[in-house]
């Protein structure tokens, strides 16, 4: 049936609906009497409008998002349905936060570096519970990772409210880190930090594993024909997609713990706006390359920090962003749908 | 005094229903080898259509307008995920993303951002004769709002359909192997269709019950990953209505526990008692999912 006439009405229907998104959105906008010309105008200002905007807005917003659609990318190009990538990010930002305020009288570098590497490890932990759901009991992970979330977003909420909270205890958050915790900025009139740079050192670093190691082909080959994979007899399946969703695990982790040591300072409830799930789309739009993650991040970045500037100068909710992301999934996965099921290996 | 047993119940049997009401439509879905993720979306935006529908039509059309939202949700999954046999999970998490981003828009642009004191008409429970008179259970499962009683219908319902009806068995067929049930003159793509529908009416169902039965307004992200725990129950409930509807209960039994535990003063911080109902379900998941009851396609991209 493939490439038959009812799937090619199917494809131009989906791009017809998608146009509709769009449309509708802009119309329902200027019709509940927002201005959508000044609108478009902040979004555009809010995230390249001026070095500031794009460095400390764009640039700082794209950091958890290169991370965590790495994780997200990486996961999906073997074959594993990593929703949790939200969960994994609060896990190590939580970790990351106890480190920081544990060892306050620890040097910088010690600091800095125990913490990163707590929160890789913490997230790589969280997305191992579900690794393994996934290995002996053929637990979905899409279904475990997403209770895993709730779970982490409550263990957070206890933290911040328990043992890790402030020494007032009247806001439910920890006490500011030391100067020592946080990383370090690319000079002092920017907010950009060096979590940008470690951001797209993992990504180059994965798309080298990914394309010129043994363990890179198996990742893909785990994913891209599973059956092959076995049948082939060199590949253990299970044990190859298990690792590969802890060290999709440990990026995300990592985010956590580099957007709390590089932006907030402090962890807190709702600390994700949903970075997780917009990872989603920027693995997506990326088709799932490494190196490209780097570039959807910096878009879904500009997005997101302009339409926190569409907000303020023009009213405009900035949640109607998350519109426009499932607007670009879905016009990927209509695009691209044949592939889409080869990447995750579950064409049948 | 009423009893911590009878309150307890009712509070079960309270978050209950609108998870079963979606868990039951999902188990329709997947049933038919496809996975809907964006249930979540979909309960989602019955929630807001719900509020929408009962500021200008009452309680009737509050009803009415979550279910054609439930389904209208549902329409977007339908056309990406069967008429062009795109990922059910990346469609499922996109069109959930979609909700959550137009509801939120929809709700701020026509209720401010300070819209949460809206009063709407809301509906209240209605006792059953003598089974409310039952001690303990009886006023926790017969004295709720019609909405329950519906869910409770939809049980056997769905059991008679699924397991006694020649149509039933079809969509077995199509979840255990659409190119066999293809062969056998099943018309698979819309079956799967009228299935991810139904899915969507229900679960709007669910959402319109959240706002008109419990909560009595709307909140932006207000269905709060019912929609995901209903997916996780028709997993939890082997993919049987009696399963599902048993599960829903289990979970519903879990988190009225934080209320008991808040009661009872054990010193148990309130957000690990939250906590615990996805843990449990977690764990009860790990026990059912390796043994037989998953439709064979499920979540398969179906290319034959």
């Amino acid at each position: 049936m493939r490439g038959a006439p009812r799937g090619l009405r199917a494809r131009w229907g989906a791009l017809g609906l998608l146009i509709a998104i769009v449309a509708a959105t802009t119309l329902m906008l200027s019709l509940l009497g927002f201005d959508v010309m000044r609108a478009g105008h902040a979004l555009v200002n809010g995230s390249f409008g001026s070095w500031y905007a794009f460095g400390s807005g764009t640039l700082v917003r794209a950091t958890p998002l290169i991370l965590t659609g790495l994780a997200v990318s990486l996961a999906f190009q073997s074959g594993v349905f990593n929703i949790g990538a939200e969960g994994q990010f609060l896990t190590g930002a939580a970790a990351a936060s106890a480190i920081a305020l544990a060892g306050s009288r620890a040097p910088a570098w010690v600091l800095v570096t125990g913490l990163l590497v707590g929160g890789g490890i913490a997230g790589a932990a969280w997305a191992w519970v579900a690794a393994e759901l996934r290995a002996r009991f053929h637990v979905l992970e899409v279904i475990s990772t997403i209770m895993l979330n709730f779970v982490a977003a409550y263990l957070v909420s206890f933290l911040v409210r328990g043992p890790l909270q402030e020494r007032t205890h009247i806001y439910p958050q920890t006490a500011s880190f030391v100067i020592a915790a946080r990383l370090p900025r690319f000079g002092s009139t920017t907010r950009l930090h060096i979590g940008f740079a470690i951001a797209c050192a993992a990504c180059v670093v994965c798309w080298w594993v990914l394309r010129y190691t043994a363990a890179g082909f198996r990742a893909r080959v785990a994913g891209a024909n599973a059956d092959a994979a076995k049948s082939a007899g060199l590949i253990d399946v299970r044990r190859v997609t298990t690792r590969v969703f802890v060290v999709s695990g440990a990026l995300a982790g990592l985010a956590g713990a580099v957007e709390v040591s590089g932006v907030t300072y402090a962890l807190y409830e709702n600390i994700s706006p949903g970075f997780g799930y917009t990872a989603i789309a920027v693995a997506l739009l990326a088709r799932l390359d490494a190196l490209a993650v780097v570039g959807t991040g910096i878009f879904f970045g500009a997005l997101e920090a302009g339409a926190t500037a569409m907000q303020r100068d023009a009213g405009v909710p900035s949640v109607v962003v998350s519109v426009v992301e499932a607007a670009v999934i879905l016009g990927m996965v209509a695009a691209d749908r044949a592939r889409v099921g080869r990447w995750t290996g579950r064409a049948a | 005094m009423i009893s911590v047993g009878s309150a307890f119940v009712a509070s079960a049997v309270r978050t209950a229903t609108p998870l079963a009401l979606a868990a039951l439509g999902e188990l329709v879905v997947e049933r038919a080898g496809v996975i809907n993720i964006s249930l979540e979306g979909v309960v989602l935006f019955g929630a807001f259509g719900a509020l929408a529908g009962a500021t200008h039509g009452g309680v009737a059309g509050g009803f009415a307008a979550g279910v054609a939202c439930g389904i209208l949700t549902a329409t977007v999954f339908a056309v990406f995920a069967v008429g062009l046999r795109a990922d059910q999970i990346i469609t499922g998490t996109a069109v959930t993303l979609l909700a959550f981003g137009a509801t939120g828009t929809l709700y701020r642009a026509f209720y401010g951002a300070q819209g949460a004191a809206l009063s709407i008409p809301t509906v209240g429970p209605v006792a059953i004769p003598v089974l409310s008179r039952i001690p303990v259970v009886g006023p926790g499962l017969f004295e709720q709002p019609l909405v329950t009683y519906f869910m409770y219908l939809l049980i056997p319902l769905l059991w008679w359909w699924m397991f006694r009806r020649a149509v039933g068995l079809s969509l077995r067929a199509i979840g255990e192997s659409p190119a066999a049930a293809r062969a056998a003159g099943i018309a698979v793509g819309r079956f799967r269709m009228l299935a991810i529908l139904f899915g969507g009416a229900v679960g709007g169902l669910a959402g319109a019950t959240l706002v008109l039965a419990q909560a009595g307004t709307f909140a932006e992200g207000m269905s709060a990953g019912r929609g995901f725990v209903a997916i996780a129950i028709v997993v939890l409930g082997r993919w049987h209505p009696a399963g599902v509807a048993l599960a829903s209960l289990v979970f519903g039994g879990a988190s009225a526990l934080q209320f008991l535990v808040q009661s009872l003063g054990l010193g148990i911080p309130y957000q690990l008692a939250l906590a615990l109902p996805y843990v449990l379900t977690l764990a009860g998941i790990a026990g059912v999912a390796g043994r037989a009851g998953a439709p064979a396609s499920l979540a398969r991209i179906d290319d034959t």
